[in-house]
């Protein structure tokens, strides 16, 4: 099975991780990836209260799509599912859920990386802070140089 | 064709998706964000550091030199930071 989806909606990690062996006996490694909002992040890590996460509805779908196909094509996989979450969340909701399975861990290890790294850096979504503080101003969270660089080294 | 802007490019123009006929001349998207910036203040705020801005057209990543001739939809917004 493979998927992607972007929903506003929490999603159920073990039930997702599951799917991806149910049914089929040549599965022997699943990887999963979950990201969470965290409170330490911030305007000058001053605390967050929440993430309001905008995305470019039918692209966004589209380009981690590629990016799976990609990883397909690079590995013997024998599914894959990515969920991205979208709209407002608070420290501790989960926000992005990436899991890949294949008959052996080092392929499942790896497509799971690839795909968070492009992910960051290419799947249309923009994260705007909320600070704890109300007097400070919150803002669109920019683009970090290291994410770039983890995606770039797929490339080489 | 479409423009569509995200996040702080969306803020800054002040609209998510505006229908715009650009003249002949107007052939990359590199032309399309100078075109649109003069406009008017609003749309000049938002490209006036345009090495930043990113594009696709039809929902594809594009590079700035990239040509808008039969574009149906052209999107610009800030680098992604999803994940």
């Amino acid at each position: 099975m493979f998927a992607v989806r972007i929903q506003a909606e929490p999603f159920d990690a073990v039930a997702e991780s599951a799917a991806l062996g149910a049914g089929r006996t040549d599965v022997g490694a699943i990887v999963t990836f979950t990201g969470l909002c965290r409170a330490d992040a911030g305007p000058d890590g001053t605390g967050l209260a929440a993430l309001t996460l905008e995305h470019y509805p039918g692209m966004a779908e589209e380009e981690i799509e590629r990016h799976v196909e990609e990883a397909r094509r690079r590995w013997p996989l024998t599914g894959a599912v990515v969920v991205h979450r979208h709209g407002r969340l608070v420290p501790g909701d989960p926000i992005v859920f990436v899991a890949t399975a294949s008959s052996h861990r080092a392929a499942a290890f790896a497509a799971a990386e690839f795909l968070m790294d492009w992910l960051k850096t290419s799947a249309p979504f923009w994260k705007k802070e909320e600070p704890v503080d109300a007097a400070r101003p919150g803002g669109w969270v920019e683009a970090k140089a290291s994410d770039d660089a983890a995606a770039e080294r797929w490339s080489e | 064709m479409k423009v569509l802007y995200f996040a702080w490019l969306r803020e800054r123009v002040g609209t998510a998706e505006e229908e715009v006929t650009p003249p002949a001349e107007v052939a990359t998207v590199a032309d399309l964000a100078r075109w649109l910036a003069g406009r008017d203040e609003a749309h000049a705020h938002a490209f006036e550091n345009a090495a930043v801005v990113r594009a696709a057209i039809d929902r594809r990543h594009v590079k700035a030199d990239a040509a808008i001739a039969g574009a149906r939809e052209v999107a610009f917004f800030p680098p992604m930071t999803g994940g």
